[in-house]
């Protein structure tokens, strides 16, 4: 029975069974609550916006590797989360043709361009919303009741704009105006359960996230469960500033991360023009990751200290 | 307004720019290091590769070692002759007399087809990683493991692998600037004379029957090429032939001899002898063939018999005419 | 139970149940031993033996001539038939005295208990370890007398005999805590009285239970030695790890534990101390764990040094599935093996064959930055940066990283979801970072 060759490789020589594959495919599960709640609200529309950007994604992937003659990986799942991730961001009404656009642009150059999975600096979703804010500004803040269909505005483009207020059950439901995956804090927050349990994402990034914009929004004046629950914050505390790509790899890092994103969030929603700005919080501090890596390299088993 | 706008914006921008080039044309003259252009001169001279064969931190810092007298102008192994001569040039000096250029070769003939594996490897494709690993998947201990470290090492891509994962110098390409045998786990490269052009390709250490079993191009030490070599330049040592190439003049009848072509060569560069009308009929070249390659009477033109001519030069270079040729064979 | 633990590592499955209840069985004598001259970390013997000599067993056959090196002897009775280099399992071959068993088992006459504890003294007790040839049993093999002989300005004041056993499958130091308690205890007075300390701890992962509560029995009257159990983890058993665990202490960054008063000894070789002392016999034999899905019947062996794997493997009913990868020591750390015709040496914890659909070979995939393996590395580097620095050659960056202080533990590569093989590339930094100092 030992007519075969052995094997020999270095140690470790027994390997946890968790793959990049399950991991994605378990932000994909973690995202369901949220999209049904989204169609469940937007109707019809909205399915067929998450069904083509999530197409337009994986299509582009798939296209991208084959031309550069990479093997073709678009069965990892992380193609489907950018296309599904864009679409809980973008609102309900936008043509579909749109939402294709983006994810393409997302795809290619948001993720492909730099090397594919792993090599992206920012977040793939968050450059193709940001491509699509640019290039179409009315249909991407135009925002539909999902009470009765009609044209209406934010919580947040209320508060900005009005000064009115929204209940806090119709924020923690979702009844409200905004982003497809955006509206129901409940449907995030079971989706975000399911991810800590897994271990999939890091509770420091979206605790140091959320508290920060929590203490400033009080400091300042504000309501911060009205903070919280409105607009794309818990969408993008717990799915997207959580992207292990794009989000610092040491513990003091990631409080660093999420606090950035935090004051930034604070300061374009008080001050800024825009009502919302958690995406451009996210990207921003994208950019400073591969600093904050640097900067907060952890000190070393028994360097400095000794005799503790 | 419309003018007044234009003439601002030109007065002010070209005002902006004056000012800083005045401040950086001020700055470049008086914060100034002066550097000796003999540095600069050197470093234009040298390869650029920078791939630090010379010992000094790439080729800047061996300039700045020849200006200070530390190097020597001949130190850079990778431009040869050529570059000692130009540098040797701006510093004034005479080159020493250049030995000739030294390039990498390999010892080891077992690629993947000959050389059999003693176990499957998984992991870092990189030979040093693989070495650390209970060994190698080789079961030759002394070949070549075939990840291609020492291509990915070598600055002149002077090193490809073949498909069946065994290393090949270009020649013309190699500096011998040493980076492929510090890499090789397996310290199978050797930096040897441009010129010399039979090898033994094994460094395995084995008995011949323990060679045989894991490789079909290994030295098995049966010794023939050491008998059959007309010039003693074939040692024999730890169960494998070795070339002294202060002897060895490139004839190539080992590498005939060779059952396992262990020792190899490039036929193709095999030199014959031919004597031109200036001989003399002197027979001294016909004395000192060890093949008997020559004929011919005294003070009669002789003939080399390309059959069995070697090719060794030792009629070239004991003929008092210069009336051999050494021709390359096509 | 109260439990003590370091920072980060994994938790790994233990696979333990297959040999664990299990008493250590002795292994037949081997028809011929193969015995190498070099078995632990330091120089090579030289043989004192020569073809054709007929040897006794527990005969010194080499000799250790410099102080970092221990002496090897014959473990059975009969002849040298020859001394010539053979493959070795940490993989280069070495000089290795081929001896031919008469099957008597005869004693050599030089072999004579020590005496007394209370007799002997610290010198005493040191050259009667290094003569048994007794080196590290963890897997190291690190000459144990020279870990006992600190340079005098190192003050020792505590040492901690290592029971975690934290790799998966090995069971062989949670036997000999079972079975060879007392002996234990011997060890680590007699250690304790060699270095001249007060303090002794027995570290213990709690997933030994009843061999925690054996020594807590054993050790209740002494009331300068404590049973400390450990919280299971993997790398919970690293020396670094155990000393912070159980002392607080952090061994300093390129340190020994000897920098902060401490030196720790694995169960197995506290054991073989006892018995070096009790009744002078060298380390000739030792307790392994023969286990893995592709051995009909796995057990804890008692097996003389030099016995060849295969010979082991068959007194375990030899291979129930083809096997796939065999390994010296434990999954975590342990040493693939190319072939089994290689001898059972003093570091050999286990010998662990995985069947031909377990030993997998995995396709890498790009990094997603997750930092698993930055929360599991136990000495807290950032093995994805340094396994990138090492896959382009960056060696500087990859010092300035720390790579030198990686314990290649393995917990980075095994916690990987993209299956990079990190800690290969550390060490291949590592090696390459320590060329580059020597060529300095």
């Amino acid at each position: 029975m030992e007519k075969e060759k052995l094997l020999i490789t270095s140690s470790p020589h027994i390997k946890d069974d968790d793959t990049v594959e399950k991991i994605m495919y378990g932000v994909i599960i973690a995202l369901i609550p949220a999209s049904v709640m989204g169609v469940y609200y937007f109707g019809l529309h909205a399915l067929l916006l998450i069904i083509a950007s999530i197409a337009a994604a994986v299509v582009t992937e798939a296209v991208f590797q084959k031309f550069r003659n990479y093997p073709v990986t678009i069965t990892d799942g992380s193609a489907v989360i950018t296309g599904l991730l864009l679409a809980l961001n973008l609102p309900p009404g936008l043509p579909v043709w749109m939402a294709i656009v983006g994810s393409v642009f997302a795809i290619a150059l948001g993720k492909q361009v730099f090397g594919g999975l792993g090599h992206n600096p920012f977040n793939p979703a968050l450059i193709g919303r940001a491509f699509l804010v640019a290039s179409f500004p009315v249909h991407m803040t135009t925002w539909i009741s999902p009470v009765d269909g009609t044209t209406t505005a934010t919580p947040l483009g209320l508060m900005k704009l009005q000064g009115v207020s929204t209940d806090y059950m119709s924020l923690f439901l979702g009844k409200i105006g905004g982003c497809i995956g955006e509206t129901s804090a409940l449907a995030i927050l079971i989706g975000a359960a399911y991810l800590l349990y897994k271990g999939y994402i890091d509770w420091r990034i979206p605790l140091s996230y959320l508290g920060t914009v929590a203490v400033l929004t009080t400091v300042f004046g504000q309501d911060p469960i009205f903070h919280l629950f409105a607009g794309g914050l818990m969408l993008g505390a717990f799915f997207m500033a959580t992207d292990m790509v794009t989000s610092p790899i040491t513990k003091k890092g990631r409080w660093i991360f999420g606090i950035g994103a935090g004051i930034l969030v604070v300061v374009i929603r008080l001050w800024g023009g825009y009502p919302e700005g958690v995406s451009y919080s996210i990207l921003l501090m994208n950019g400073v990751t591969p600093l904050i890596n640097r900067y907060t390299r952890p000190r070393v088993f028994g360097e400095v200290k000794n005799n503790g | 307004m419309d003018n007044n706008v234009f003439l601002i914006s030109v007065i002010s921008m070209g005002g902006i720019g004056a000012f800083f080039g005045i401040v950086l044309a001020y700055a470049s003259k008086k914060f100034a290091i002066k550097v000796d252009p003999r540095i600069e001169q050197i470093n234009e001279a040298l390869p650029g590769a920078n791939c630090g064969a010379c010992g000094y931190p790439g080729c800047s810092g061996f300039a700045e070692a020849i200006v200070e007298g530390e190097a020597p102008v001949d130190g850079c192994p990778v431009g040869g002759r050529e570059v000692a001569e130009k540098i040797a040039g701006i510093m004034g000096v005479e080159a020493s007399a250049t030995q000739e250029r030294s390039v990498a070769r390999l010892y080891c003939q077992g690629d993947c087809e000959v050389a059999v594996d003693r176990a499957l490897y998984d992991g870092v494709q990189d030979c040093r990683a693989a070495q650390a690993v209970n060994g190698g998947p080789k079961a030759c201990k002394y070949g070549c493991l075939g990840f291609g470290t020492c291509a990915e090492v070598c600055p002149f891509d002077a090193i490809t692998m073949d498909e069946n994962h065994l290393p090949h110098v270009d020649i013309e390409k190699c500096t011998g600037c040493g980076k492929c045998v510090q890499a090789c786990p397996r310290n199978l490269f050797e930096l040897v004379g441009v010129s010399k052009e039979v090898h033994v390709g094994c460094k395995s250490q084995e008995r011949g029957k323990d060679v045989m079993k894991v490789c079909k191009a290994g030295c098995i030490g049966c010794r023939k090429c050491v008998k059959a070599c007309p010039f003693d330049a074939m040692k024999f040592k730890n169960n494998l032939a070795k070339i002294d190439y202060e002897k060895c003049t490139s004839c190539m009848v080992c590498v005939e001899v060779c059952p396992t072509n262990a020792t190899y060569s490039d036929f193709d560069k095999r030199k014959k002898a031919v004597i031109t009308d200036e001989c003399i009929g002197c027979t001294l070249c016909k004395k000192v063939c060890p093949v008997e390659a020559i004929t011919g009477e005294v003070k009669v033109k002789h003939q080399v018999d390309p059959e069995k001519c070697i090719g060794c030069s030792l009629c070239f270079e004991k003929c008092p005419k210069d009336a051999i040729k050494m021709i390359r064979e096509e | 139970m109260k439990t003590v633990t370091f920072k980060g590592g994994v938790h790994p499955p233990h696979v333990k149940h297959a040999t664990e209840h299990k008493k250590i069985e002795r292994a037949q004598l081997p028809p011929k031993v193969y015995i190498p001259l070099q078995q632990h970390i330091g120089a090579p013997c030289k043989p004192v033996v020569g073809v054709g000599d007929e040897v006794k067993t527990g005969q010194k056959i080499g000799e250790a001539e410099s102080f970092v090196s221990a002496p090897v002897h014959a473990s059975v009775s009969g002849k040298v038939v020859s001394i010539e280099t053979l493959p070795h399992p940490v993989g280069a071959n070495v000089l290795t005295v081929v001896i031919e068993s008469d099957g008597k088992d005869e004693l050599s006459e030089d072999i004579k208990p020590g005496g007394d504890l209370e007799s002997l003294t610290p010198e005493d007790i040191k050259k009667i370890i290094r003569e048994a040839g007794i080196v590290g049993m963890g897997g190291a093999a690190f000459p144990t007398q020279v870990k006992l002989s600190p340079p005098p300005d190192k003050k020792i004041d505590t040492i901690i005999i290592n029971g975690a056993e934290c790799e998966p499958y090995l069971t062989a130091d949670h036997r000999v805590m079972l079975e060879h308690s007392e002996d234990i205890l011997f060890g680590l007075k007699a250690i304790m009285k060699a270095v001249g300390v007060e303090k002794g701890y027995v570290g213990i992962e709690n997933n030994k239970p009843d061999a925690i509560k054996k020594m807590q029995e054993l050790v209740k009257d002494e009331n300068n030695i404590e049973v400390v159990a450990l919280h299971t983890k993997y790398p919970q058993g690293g020396e670094k790890q155990l000393i912070y665990a159980i002392t607080g202490r952090e061994v300093p960054s390129g340190g020994l534990p000897m920098e902060v008063g401490v030196i720790v000894q694995n169960v197995g070789t506290t054991a073989m101390i006892a018995k070096a002392i009790k009744t002078g016999m060298p380390l000739i034999e030792r307790v392994l764990t023969v286990t893995g899905s592709a051995i009909a019947e796995p057990k804890n062996l008692l097996v003389r040094i030099g016995t060849p794997f295969r010979e082991v493997i068959q007194q375990c009913g030899g291979f129930k599935q083809t096997p796939g990868k065999v390994i010296m020591g434990g999954p975590m750390m342990g040493l693939a093996q190319a072939s089994i015709d290689v001898p059972v040496v003093k570091g050999t914890s286990g010998i662990l064959v995985l069947s031909k659909d377990e030993a997998k070979q995995y396709q890498e995939r790009p990094c997603i930055k997750c930092a698993r393996c930055v929360d599991a590395c136990p000495v807290y580097l950032l093995p994805t940066r340094l396994s990138h620095f090492a896959q382009h050659g960056m060696w500087d960056e990859a010092e300035d990283y720390n790579a030198l202080d990686c314990i290649e533990c393995g917990s980075c590569s095994f916690v990987c979801p993209s299956k990079i093989p990190l800690v290969q590339r550390i060490r291949l930094a590592k090696s390459q970072i320590l060329d580059r100092r020597k060529k300095k």
